[in-house]
């Protein structure tokens, strides 16, 4: 391995690895002056790694849905940012239905399974109809062309939202039994994160028992490995895919409501910034994986939370975290220049994609 | 219960689903937005064309599958199928009434059931309501009964009735300034849509039209002898040139716009559509131009500004040079994780610009003002027709470009890569230098293009360098046809110009936007102009007469 | 082609017919330098809208277009005439300000225009629609430089009812350093051209009365988690935080900032972008002391409760999301009354509206009774009350109480 790889080495691969090294020494660099400032204690970074894991762990449990469609149809499917947000806004409403009646708080996880199971319906059920409508006649077209849809469906499912439940915000009230503090290991989480860390773990490993022991999983990876084998192997192609959209669009909208325990505001424009940011945590874990998804979730989490603080401010440079994305990206860049299909990316996807 | 007859069963099923589309449309508030927009003034408006219309839709096309039921069948499944499209606005109204739906849907108001209740309340219009979209569901039943030519005929007369009507102001806004022509345009519209008589005598006239040519038939087209080839050329140059003194400021202003991205259309689609490269942070180059311009030429960052044409290679050259550094180390990605560094390149560049970092040279969020219009001689180029030329000449010239560039050696190693890179590199290609090219070659296009925009506007904003504009470009080039010349200027004009024609529809425009994407590409998935070896293959497929089963699988 | 003649020639034949049966010629001739629009009997004064109402910062305008349905609502007609609003998306951005003052500016039967949403969309709007001799009203834009006598983006026809940032920044440094008596102050904007100004302009009064400022951060307007930037800005050690951004991103700041060690007891305040019930919606419990800088609304608080809100939740189903449809009705309702003055009627209904007249007349407004206090017009088009009143939110109550002066 290693010596094939000595032997292809040509100008432009020490010219990119001289690109990588920079970044890499600029980081280093950064992060010495910061430290050497002393601007911030111990306790303010651990407050920033925990944000990071929690704010990674909403980008993890949205990246699931990436790859799980990815996986199967070596497709972005663009519009599930717009399926995150259909379960979490319509969940909004049965949210405050409850609080009216009272049961928010008398029969806290009652509700809870009930604002769960309204937003993973309300998300599969956009999840299916796009499929249904934007993804299936183009099965056998060109294919930048789904993506092409995928954009105009994100588009139409926004606006179609912003028209039926109006363009302000709409709160998610909270419940108290998330209120407060732990500590764990003497660090200090809010109730919420850990809630959103421990879920998205929960969601991964759903997932990925999903995908590799049960039947329906096994149908999935065959799909994904050649359609027409395994429909001839008597698999039902469409609804195999169906089904993974569907299973998609829940974990989005399982997604939702975790992000909102976090987050607690929903408009029709909440998916765009967190669905970009779980594309790019799919990509960074090696899309078309799962356990990958999870990890390059908390990877960009971490790297939007710490980051700024870490290589910019000893650096001297106003306002970093208005830049927190183009380190984040410039990480993404040079972990790609070493491993170029992600963290935990099979290397085959070189040859198959 | 007995079953229904297939006939039946349809009918109402596509009712329904037609029903359940006024429901959306409905509830999103289109209905109610467009209530006073009329058609004909006074007559109808377009929110009812908006509810009645998709039900309508839906019974006439599944009726049309059955030609041979017979008359009365048609008829009855018609009547029924429109009132069974009612349902879902019935509920609506049925629900609406007991309780206040406005705390979810904001668009569910009492003027929106005004207008669905024909003003008359809620039990007798509900009941209208049925009645009213039975009785057009039957009129879908009665057309069918008619000739193939006057439904095409019927169908053009309105269709023209309403697009004329609804696009009012925008053809007032080109008529107004064709002189004695423009008070006989004057005249057929009201003060919203077009009066009564210039309505009915628009329909009559475009539906009398269209029965007459059909009568003509269809005469196989010839094609052109390259004598008149060089006539229809010199004919749309002409076109081109004379365009904006037709149509005014207004239409120049949309033009300059198309052109705009026709030249970042072209320079895509060497990267896509030539090289297969994804590349979702096209607009990084943009920004690149139109920010190296403006640091160059405006007083406020500079101290000796330089003039347009003394700026312009500098910003050639360094959106050039990013397209390389772009390039380089993303030679080894492909498909998707390519995608999503060219993502990050065109939000890292856009970031840049707005940070208070770099504020000092490049403006910060306040952007940059000032800069420098192209001068030829002692004409500035100002107002959007003047520089609409020089969009034009930019085109011209980045066409002929691309066009010779695309059969050139260098232009099938890009397609060799596209088709398959191993093979393409056992045969030889270098594809270090190959990519690099490609990359910017793309990148100097864009950048011409974000020049010629920041001197339109005299000013730039890190707000206007945002990923929309990188997803409207491969949007057009993708629609139009990937790799095709022809296809960038057609998807441009439909993507680009279409939304500023939507400007009518206001806040719904993205909402439209999107559904326009979705159908046009199920319509034609291998875009409006394809290019020509794409169709040969395309049509190869055609021939097999294959289950799904056994056409090719997609490219991965 | 053979079709579009015939066509043609039949619409030409129809105008001739239509033209003799027409009334005989005006009397009235039109001596205004910019010309006059003419309203036929039984037909509207067309006003128009030039608003972002699509895209990412929509509720900004969706909502000053909102205001100026319930002006137009509220006034029914004008002078025998009825009002018809059209509008254009002015996209919050240079390039949308330009195609929407092209697109209004060829269009003759438009008498004035309210707008643009954003500052970067009238420099690029405003030398189009000042050619055409109409005017303009913003109820939001802010940037100093639109009524700066001299300044190049300074032009003839152009006014606004939202205040100078240089006005409302100044007062909330005085506010932050007078009244809580705070000596350290961290700001934050969010890369919008209001924000930025905003805060540049408190942070240089603010250092001018003798204060520190101990950050200045910015954040983007459409992400969630701002606690990395706010634990980052607590180890400043700031006593006031000024944020004058949006709702969207302003109540998450606003309920994360609470969560963040440090700044349990710092003083927050943003500006009139954050007047809004969706703070409180948005911002939940955590909203209980927050600061918003807002026009004087104290002497009409009465109207705007008991005529302009009932009007608005009929027309719109939800309450208002921000504060500049106060601004937009004000707007429209001062461009009612200078029509009012300077219309000519002639006895058949015929309106006649010079335009140099209407400018000259808005200009001149004086002491006009809005929602947003009384309205007087600089020479150069600055109309807003200068009274600036700082705003405290109460937990779930909407809206907040006055505190100051």
């Amino acid at each position: 391995m290693l010596r094939t790889r000595l032997r292809g080495v040509t100008l432009t691969d020490i010219v990119v690895w001289l690109i990588g090294i920079a970044i890499l020494v600029g980081m280093i660099w950064g992060s010495i002056a910061t430290i050497k400032l002393g601007k911030y204690s111990l306790s303010t970074w651990t407050d920033l790694i925990v944000t990071g894991l929690a704010l990674g762990g909403v980008y993890a449990l949205i990246a699931l849905g990436y790859t799980l469609v990815y996986g199967i149809l070596r497709m972005i499917n663009f519009a599930h940012s717009e399926v995150f947000m259909s379960g979490a806004f319509t969940a909004t409403f049965a949210a405050s239905g409850l609080v009216s009646l009272g049961w928010w708080e008398r029969f806290p996880i009652l509700s809870l399974l009930i604002v769960l199971a309204v937003a993973a319906t309300v998300s599969a059920t956009v999840a299916f109809l796009v499929e249904r409508i934007a993804y299936r006649p183009l099965r056998h077209a060109p294919r930048l062309v789904p993506l092409i849809t995928a954009i105009g469906a994100s588009f139409f499912l926004q606006y179609t939202f912003r028209g039926l439940y109006g363009s302000g915000l709409k709160g998610y009230p909270e419940m108290t039994i998330f209120k407060g503090e732990v500590i764990l290991f003497g660090i200090r989480f809010f109730k919420t994160q850990l809630v959103v860390i421990i879920g998205a773990i929960l969601m991964m490993i759903a997932l990925y028992v999903i995908v590799q022991y049960t039947k329906i999983g096994k149908a999935m990876r065959a799909v994904s490995e050649d359609k027409d084998t395994a429909a001839l192997m008597g698999i039902d192609v469409d609804r195999t895919i169906s089904t993974t959209f569907v299973l998609g669009g829940a974990s989005a909208g399982i997604a939702g409501i975790l992000y909102l325990l976090l987050f607690p505001v929903a408009h029709f424009f909440m998916g765009f910034i967190p669905g970009l940011k779980a594309f790019t945590s799919a990509v960074l874990g090696g899309i078309g994986n799962v356990p990958g998804a999870f990890l390059g979730g908390i990877v960009l989490g971490l790297l939007e939370s710490v980051g700024p603080s870490l290589f910019l401010d000893g650096l001297g440079i106003p306002a970093a975290y208005q830049l927190k994305d183009a380190i984040a990206f410039t990480v993404l860049v040079f972990i790609l220049i070493f491993r170029p299909s992600g963290i935990l990316g099979e290397r085959l996807t070189e040859t198959k994609v | 219960m007995t079953r229904l007859s297939p006939l039946f069963r349809e009918t109402m099923r596509s009712a329904l689903i037609g029903g359940a589309a006024s429901l959306l449309l409905a509830l999103v508030g289109m209905v109610e937005s467009f209530r006073e927009r009329f058609i004909i003034s006074g007559w109808f408006n377009v929110g009812q064309v908006l509810f009645l219309l998709p039900i309508w839709y839906a019974i006439y096309t599944t009726l049309r599958r059955f030609p041979d039921e017979n008359r009365k069948d048609t008829l009855l499944a018609a009547f029924v199928g429109g009132a069974v499209g009612s349902f879902p606005l019935v509920i609506l109204l049925l629900l609406g009434s007991v309780i206040n739906l406005r705390a979810m849907f904001v668009n569910a108001s009492p003027a929106l059931y005004r207008i669905l209740t024909f003003n008359q309340g809620v039990w007798p219009g509900t009941l209208l309501l049925i009645l009213v979209l039975a009785l057009l569901g039957l009129t879908a039943g009665g057309m069918l009964q008619l000739s193939q030519r006057w439904q095409r005929a019927l169908i053009q007369g309105f269709v023209w009735l309403f697009v004329v009507g609804l696009m009012r102001d925008l053809i007032l806004t080109v008529t107004n300034r064709w002189g004695p022509l423009a008070p006989v345009f004057r005249s057929i519209f009201a003060s919203s849509g077009l009066t009564p008589v210039g309505g009915i005598l628009l329909f009559l006239i475009i539906t009398g039209l269209s029965y007459r040519r059909q009568q003509k038939g269809t005469a196989p087209k010839k094609a052109l002898d390259p004598k008149m080839r060089w006539v229809a050329f010199a004919g749309v140059a002409l076109i081109f040139i004379f365009l904006p003194q037709i149509l005014g400021l207004y239409f120049s202003e949309i033009l300059d716009n198309v052109m705009m991205y026709i030249l970042m259309g072209l320079g895509l689609n060497i990267v896509v559509g030539y090289a297969g490269l994804l590349d979702l942070g096209y607009v990084a180059f943009f920004a690149i131009g139109a920010y190296t311009m403006g640091v160059l030429t405006s007083p406020e960052l500079n101290a000796n500004p330089l003039t347009y044409w003394q700026a312009l290679p500098f910003a050639m050259l360094i959106s050039t040079i990013s397209g390389v550094i772009l390039g380089l180390p993303v030679l080894k990605l492909r498909g998707d994780y390519l995608a999503i560094v060219t993502l990050g390149f065109g939000e890292i560049v856009r970031l840049l610009v707005l940070s208070d970092w770099l504020r000092p040279w490049l403006g910060g969020t306040q952007g940059i003002q000032l800069i420098a219009q192209p001068q030829i001689g002692n004409l500035v180029l100002r107002s959007q027709v003047q520089l609409y030329y020089l969009f034009l000449v930019g085109v011209a010239i980045v066409v002929f470009i691309a066009w010779r560039l695309k059969d050139s050696h260098i232009g099938r190693s890009w397609m060799a890569l596209r088709e398959d890179e191993d093979v393409a590199r056992a045969m030889g290609i270098n594809h270090v230098t190959t990519k690099l090219l490609a990359f910017a070659t793309g990148a100097l296009f864009s950048g011409i293009a974000g020049t010629i925009f920041a001197a339109k506007l005299t000013s730039v904003y890190p707000h206007s360098m945002n990923f929309l504009v990188s997803i409207n470009v491969l949007a057009l080039i993708i629609l139009g046809g990937m790799g095709s010349i022809p296809g960038v200027f057609v998807g441009a004009l439909v993507l680009i110009g279409a939304p500023e024609l939507l400007r009518e529809f206001a806040e719904y425009r993205y909402l439209v936007y999107g559904a326009l994407l979705v159908t046009m590409m199920l319509y034609r998935p291998e875009g409006l102009w394809p290019e020509a070896r794409r169709r040969l293959e395309l049509h190869e497929e055609e021939e097999v007469p294959a289950s799904d089963a056994l056409s090719p699988s997609p490219a991965e | 082609m053979k079709r579009l003649l015939v066509v043609l020639s039949v619409l030409v034949l129809a105008s001739i017919v239509l033209a003799a049966c027409g009334p005989k010629a005006q009397p009235y001739t039109c001596t205004d330098p910019l010309g006059c629009v003419e309203v036929k009997p039984g037909e509207p004064i067309h006003i128009a809208y030039a608003l972002v109402i699509s895209g990412a910062d929509e509720t900004l305008g969706v909502d000053s277009r909102n205001g100026i349905e319930v002006a137009i609502a509220l006034k029914g007609k004008l002078l025998g005439h009825d009002i018809k609003l059209t509008g254009e998306d002015d996209g919050c951005s240079a390039e949308g300000g330009q195609a929407a003052g092209t697109k209004l500016s060829a269009d003759p039967t438009i008498v004035a225009i309210i707008g643009t949403s954003c500052s970067s969309a009238a420099r690029a709007a405003m030398p189009l629609i000042s050619k055409a001799g109409m005017v303009m009203i913003s109820p939001s834009n802010t940037a100093p430089d639109l009524t700066e006598a001299g300044n190049p983006n300074n032009h003839p026809g152009y006014l606004r009812t939202a205040h100078n940032d240089k006005v409302q920044g100044a007062a909330a440094a005085k506010f932050a350093f007078e009244k809580l008596g705070v000596r350290k102050a961290a700001t934050i904007h969010d890369g919008s051209l209001y924000a930025e100004k905003l805060q540049a302009v408190f942070a240089e009064e603010f250092q001018k009365m003798g204060g520190t400022i101990t950050a200045q951060e910015a954040v983007d307007p459409n992400g969630t988690d701002f606690k990395s930037v706010l634990t980052s800005i607590a180890a400043t050690g700031p006593e006031f935080i000024y944020y004058p951004i949006f709702v969207k991103a302003g109540s998450l700041i606003t309920r994360q900032a609470k969560e963040v060690p440090g700044l349990e007891n710092v003083y927050l305040m943003g500006a009139d972008g954050m007047f809004s019930p969706d703070v409180v919606e948005g911002a939940g419990d955590a909203v209980e002391g927050l600061f918003v800088s807002s026009p004087d609304l104290a002497a009409f608080a009465a109207e705007y409760q008991s005529v302009f809100l009932p009007k608005y939740k009929e027309l719109f189903g939800t309450d208002p999301i921000s504060i500049f449809h106060a601004h937009a009705f004000d707007a429209a309702n001062m461009i009612f009354a200078a029509i009012e003055k300077v219309a000519v009627q002639q006895p058949d209904g015929t309106l006649y509206i010079p335009r140099q007249a209407l400018r000259d007349a808005l200009y001149a407004t004086k002491d006009f009774k809005g929602l947003t206090g009384n309205l007087t017009c600089t020479p150069t088009g600055d109309c807003a009350d200068p009274k600036i009143a700082v705003y405290q939110y109460h937990a779930g109550q909407y809206p907040p109480e006055r505190i100051w002066p």
